[in-house]
């Protein structure tokens, strides 16, 4: 039951037809990695997951340890242990970065109870200087004017923030420099542990030789094509997709 | 996608409505010459207050409705159906228990205290406070500031606010300022002596009883040379209202080098047509600074001003507007420039939500034999689904190359990724909402008193909170 499995999910927005009958089981303790060409359903999938009103799901299941998560609202889904780091995070103008972990801290305790101003920040500082954020960045707004990369790191922050069940995360690693992809995957390593999952979408071997996968998924035409342990990912930097796509086609 | 019919108004809420209860004065419905003298005549007022009524009755008679202005909604206004005058309560009739529950808990989740509910509910018809007020009032005394209502304040002091007094908005300005100075009762007089800065705002809610809160309320403020004064207005609460009318007429006087800040919350039931007039004069480096918060009522329409008559004089006006379903807001500033090295300046954002509807009026008059004056006005509206909507007029007549404005105006919305994202760290609709919403206004929230920035963000939650389906 302490797994994110998905069976047979498709899913559809509009008329088009992008997640094909996807099978795929992240067990808590486990780190994956999907692969991928542009346009494959990546982030339709995470986006599917964390309940995106534009999704039409036409058919499966994705339960999170035992729960369905098909139907229910972005924000029960999130508060349930879901967070999706995004591959286009949002800015929130005017609300800064302390007021936004704040209220989303704040949703996810019982009702009356309220935040202890010191501790949070304490720990937010701390979250701040693992990630080489200047603690001047808790009063900037939310995303506005933040480069690529500060935006990722800002996404890790949150993530480390709210204590998720199951992380995945969509292409955190593009636009990053060397260094930040350094600091970023330390980040997520610290994550890493028994009772959580962690899905990480990303078209670059480099970032998996830092966060080193459990298993690795390759994604085509809106459905897990080909899985492997950690050598596949090494296989597609090599030899690309084509392989893989002629593979399908045949079968 | 946030459709627009996800998002539910409750068309009630708001709107606290209880039959009148009895009072020891009463003039009647409607208005007349008779109306007019009977409120003087309860008042005991001299001969010149009452002439002051009844010229301005007979302005209003003549005076049109300001059709060339906002909404027609106006014309719905039954000027014969009103009580022009209610005061000194008996007790109530109603009790705390006949307070409906969703009232009690508006109270509760904005945490107003005990004995203030009682009063906001209209189960007392006093407020007491008179511990704090009495304390209050020795220390002022002390420093020779007058603070008193309107009545005692034309009673006991003419010497000092007659000269002012229909002075910065005559009865003849609009229709409403004629109503208001025909029927006025309730309001602030204060009189602040020359270099005396008060350290602590000075509230209405010192002094606050059922006329005080009035319909018409008359409130003048002058500050004299080198003085220094805060004044809040209103309450955050909703209202319990049994009138559906509020004109309350506003005059501040900040003499050479005072400074007047004005500051008011108003959080009007969905039945309430709120028209005031508001206008400040500002000497010679006198500061005036109205700080003005609506949300609610049917139909706000509230321009404060500054009339800037000396030199490097400054006006400034910040405002808040919140419209949701079936309310218009129409809020907005005058800045009239009569002076050279004058400058003022203007922020307003509004936010509109479900089919609630903002507009900004604005004015800003700088003649042409000036020099080196300068105003800069900035609106923005927020609109939360595509039903809402939002204007803005602003009129700038300016002359004379030796003079500047700068004028910005922003439509922003909220869109559905920007939902999605909130939701996707646990906010529910409402809370993402409102927390998009206190984002849009926070750089001028963080301009207001702290106690007053703290009320009205929760303000801000419950309205959201009622507001998305
Ligand atoms: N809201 C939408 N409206 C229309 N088409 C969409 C929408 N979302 C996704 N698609 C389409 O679905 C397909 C899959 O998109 P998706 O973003 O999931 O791909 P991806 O695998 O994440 O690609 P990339 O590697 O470039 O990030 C694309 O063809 C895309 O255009
Ligand atoms: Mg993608």
């Amino acid at each position: 039951m302490s797994t994110l499995q998905i069976d047979n999910l498709s899913a559809s927005v509009g008329k088009e037809q992008i997640l094909n009958n996807l099978n795929f089981t992240l067990p808590k303790g486990e780190v994956h990695a999907i692969m991928g060409p542009n346009g494959s359903g990546k982030s339709t999938l995470s986006k599917v997951l964390a309940g995106h009103p534009d999704y039409q799901v036409t058919g499966g299941n994705a339960c999170m340890d035992g729960t369905e998560l098909l139907g229910l609202n972005p924000d029960e889904i999130a508060r349930l242990g879901l967070f999706l780091a995004f591959q286009y995070p949002v800015e929130v103008p005017g609300v800064s970065i302390a007021n936004f972990i704040r209220a989303a801290v704040k949703s996810r305790l019982p009702e009356g109870e309220s935040i202890k101003a010191v501790e949070f920040y304490k720990e937010l500082y701390l979250k701040m200087d693992d990630l080489g954020m200047d603690r001047s960045f808790t009063s900037r707004s939310m995303n506005e004017g933040f480069s690529g990369g500060e935006k990722k790191r800002c996404e890790i922050l949150q993530m480390s923030m709210l204590n998720p069940k199951y992380c995945i995360l969509d292409e955190t690693d593009s636009g990053l420099d060397i260094d930040a992809l350094r600091v970023v995957s330390e980040g997520i390593n610290q994550m890493k542990n028994p009772d959580r999952g962690i899905l990480v979408i990303t078209h670059y071997q480099r970032l998996l030789d830092y966060i080193v996968p459990d298993k690795v998924h390759v994604m085509w035409e809106g459905r897990i094509v080909r899985s492997g342990d950690k050598t596949l990912a090494l296989e597609l930097e090599d030899k690309g997709y084509d392989w893989i796509k002629e593979e399908v086609a045949a079968a | 996608m946030i459709k627009p019919s996800n998002i539910e108004i409750d068309r009630e809420k708001g709107n606290f409505h209880y039959p009148t209860s009895k009072y020891a004065f009463d003039a009647g419905v409607g208005l007349s010459e008779d109306v007019v003298k009977y409120i003087s005549g309860v008042k005991n007022e001299k001969d010149w207050i009452l002439d002051f009524r009844l010229k301005a009755h007979s302005i209003f008679e003549k005076k049109p409705m300001p059709t060339h202005w906002a909404s027609k909604d106006l014309e719905n206004i039954d000027f014969d159906v009103i009580r022009y005058y209610l005061a000194q309560g008996q007790q109530p009739s109603r009790t705390w228990d006949e307070v409906p529950d969703d009232i009690k808990n508006t109270f509760e989740r904005l945490g107003i205290p005990e004995q203030e509910r009682k009063f906001l509910a209209g189960v007392e018809a006093q407020f007491d406070s008179e511990a704090a007020y009495s304390r209050m009032k020795e220390d002022l005394e002390k420093e020779g500031v007058i603070f008193v209502g309107s009545t005692e304040g034309l009673r006991d002091y003419p010497e000092i606010f007659k000269k002012w007094f229909g002075k910065v908005i005559p009865s003849s300005d609009n229709k409403f300022s004629a109503l208001n100075s025909a029927v006025f009762s309730g309001g602030s007089f204060i009189y602040v002596p020359p270099g005396v800065k008060l350290a602590q705002p000075l509230q209405a809610y010192f002094r606050i009883n059922a006329e005080n809160f009035g319909q018409f309320e008359r409130t003048l403020i002058i500050a004299d040379e080198g003085s220094e004064i805060t004044y809040m207005e209103g309450c955050t609460a909703p209202k319990f209202e049994t009138s559906t009318l509020h004109s309350a007429v506003v005059e501040l006087v900040a003499l050479k080098g005072a400074k007047i800040q004005y500051i008011t919350v108003q959080n009007w039931s969905n039945n309430v047509f709120n028209l005031v007039t508001k206008r400040a004069m500002a000497e010679e480096e006198a500061e005036v600074r109205w700080i003005d918060c609506n949300i609610g009522s049917r139909l706000t329409m509230k321009y404060p001003g500054v009339i800037l008559r000396g030199r490097k004089a400054r006006g400034e006006v910040l405002s808040i507007a919140l419209a949701n379903d079936g309310q218009h807001q129409d809020t907005g500033a005058k800045m009239v420039h009569a002076a050279s090295e004058t400058t003022s300046n203007v922020i307003a954002k509004s936010v509109s939500i479900g089919e609630g509807r903002s507009s900004y009026r604005g004015l800003v008059q700088i003649p042409g034999h000036l020099e080196h004056c300068k105003n800069n006005t900035e609106c923005d509206a927020l609109l939360i689904n595509s039903d809402s909507q939002t204007d803005t007029y602003p009129a700038i007549a300016i002359q004379g190359s030796e003079n500047s404005v700068q004028h910005e105006a922003s439509v922003s919305k909220v869109s559905a990724e920007q939902i999605f994202y909130m939701q996707q760290r646990g906010l529910n609709q409402a809370e993402a909402m409102s927390l998009y919403v206190n984002g849009f206004v926070n750089d001028l929230i963080r301009e207001f008193p702290m106690e007053y920035s703290v009320e009205l963000k929760r303000l801000i939650d419950l309205e959201m909170e009622g507001s998305v389906g």
